[in-house]
């Protein structure tokens, strides 16, 4: 992705530790598959999100569509 | 680099009370951002239940109110005649609008509140503990059907959208399902017109939204999307139900 001065932004995803529930939702729909459950357990003790794989991330927002908890950002 | 993406200003900062994976959040999302895509969080007033959304005065930046069970159009009313530069809207249940809440369902669509509701319809009475309600589907199990929901004994399933299309007071009906990125972009766009209809003071306006209850549908929350789009889906039909001549030219 270009960031208009000649350079390449790589979009990035981040999950929010506090809010997520590890409802695996993220997980099926993201096309390039670079979602899972990570080995840390939230203060709620749900075992958050993570991503394995930033370099392939596209930032198409899919993930964070269906979060039903808002856990996700994407930055571009 | 720049957030493409973040939890939008009509929300707070406190995590939801649904259980994992329940779809409850993400129509609190985007009812959310519409407020902050209108600009409206500061002018706007939300009528709570008595159901899984009861918290929601929790969860929302603008202004709530709680209501008793069913009562939260009853309640918007009031507020929407003594405050009418406020925007007012209801966030309830199937179980809270139209079972215990029938009368002012029909009776606020037939009044033509400026008011817009939204309803979460999970085929079933989720806080309680998963009873049958008047929109649990044919044949479908519930704490109260254990051998399913029987017409014969139970009555039909009640489609409220397209009972409120009906009223001549409702300018705007929409019926959406948040089970899929685009029906969760399509959903966005019929609260967020509901909203404007509201601004432009044109009549009532309401979004019944499909949601799941993986809790007491005793499924995965991806195993409850795939079920709400293969059970409930068929039965809702989805769509704008109702857009009023007036409401065309928004
Ligand atoms: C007057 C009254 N009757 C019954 C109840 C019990 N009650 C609490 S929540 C609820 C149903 C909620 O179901 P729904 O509106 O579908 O919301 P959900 O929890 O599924 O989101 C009932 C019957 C109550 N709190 N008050
Ligand atoms: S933004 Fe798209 S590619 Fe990146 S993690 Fe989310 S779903 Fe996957
Ligand atoms: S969809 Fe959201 S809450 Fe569910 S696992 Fe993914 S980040 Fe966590
Ligand atoms: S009981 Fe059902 S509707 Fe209520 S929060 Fe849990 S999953 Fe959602």
């Amino acid at each position: 992705m270009s960031d208009g001065k000649g350079g390449f932004v790589m979009p990035k995803v981040n999950v929010l530790d506090k809010f997520c529930k590890s409802c695996e939702l993220c997980i099926e729909v993201c096309p390039k598959k670079i979602l899972a459950v990570g080995d840390k357990a939230n203060a709620k003790g749900y075992f958050t999100i993570v991503c394995t794989d930033e370099e392939k991330c596209i930032g198409c927002k899919i993930c964070a569509t269906v979060c039903p908890d808002v856990a996700i950002e994407i930055y571009k | 680099m720049e957030k493409i993406f973040g939890r939008s200003k009509g929300l707070t900062d406190v995590p939801f009370s649904f259980c994992p994976g329940c779809t409850h959040g993400i129509i609190m999302r985007l009812i959310a951002e519409v407020l902050e895509e209108l600009d409206i969080i500061e002018d706007t007033i939300g009528v709570s239940p008595v159901g899984c959304a009861g918290f929601s005065q929790d969860f929302f930046s603008c202004d709530f109110v709680g209501a008793a069970h069913g009562r939260a159009q009853a309640v918007g009313t009031g507020i929407k005649r003594s405050l009418p530069d406020k925007i007012v809207f209801t966030y309830q249940g199937d179980g809270d609008i139209a079972a215990i809440g029938t009368q002012h369902a029909i009776h606020t669509a037939a009044r033509g509140e400026k008011i817009t509701s939204i309803m979460v319809n999970n085929a079933i009475f989720g806080m309680t503990g998963g009873q049958m309600a008047p929109t649990t589907l044919e044949g479908m199990k519930t704490s109260t059907s254990p051998y399913g929901r029987n017409i014969g004994t139970n009555g039909y399933p009640i489609d409220l959208p397209k009972l409120v299309a009906n009223l001549e007071g409702a300018v705007y009906v929409a019926s959406v399902s948040v089970d899929s990125p685009k029906n969760i972009n399509q959903a966005k766009k019929a609260i967020k017109k509901a909203f404007q209809v509201q601004q432009a003071g044109l009549g009532f306006a309401f979004v019944s939204v499909l949601s799941t209850c993986p809790t007491n549908w005793g499924l995965t929350p991806s195993d409850s999307m795939k079920w709400l789009r293969e059970n409930m889906m068929p039965v809702y039909e989805l769509g704008e139900l109702k857009v009023a001549e007036e409401v065309k030219s928004l």
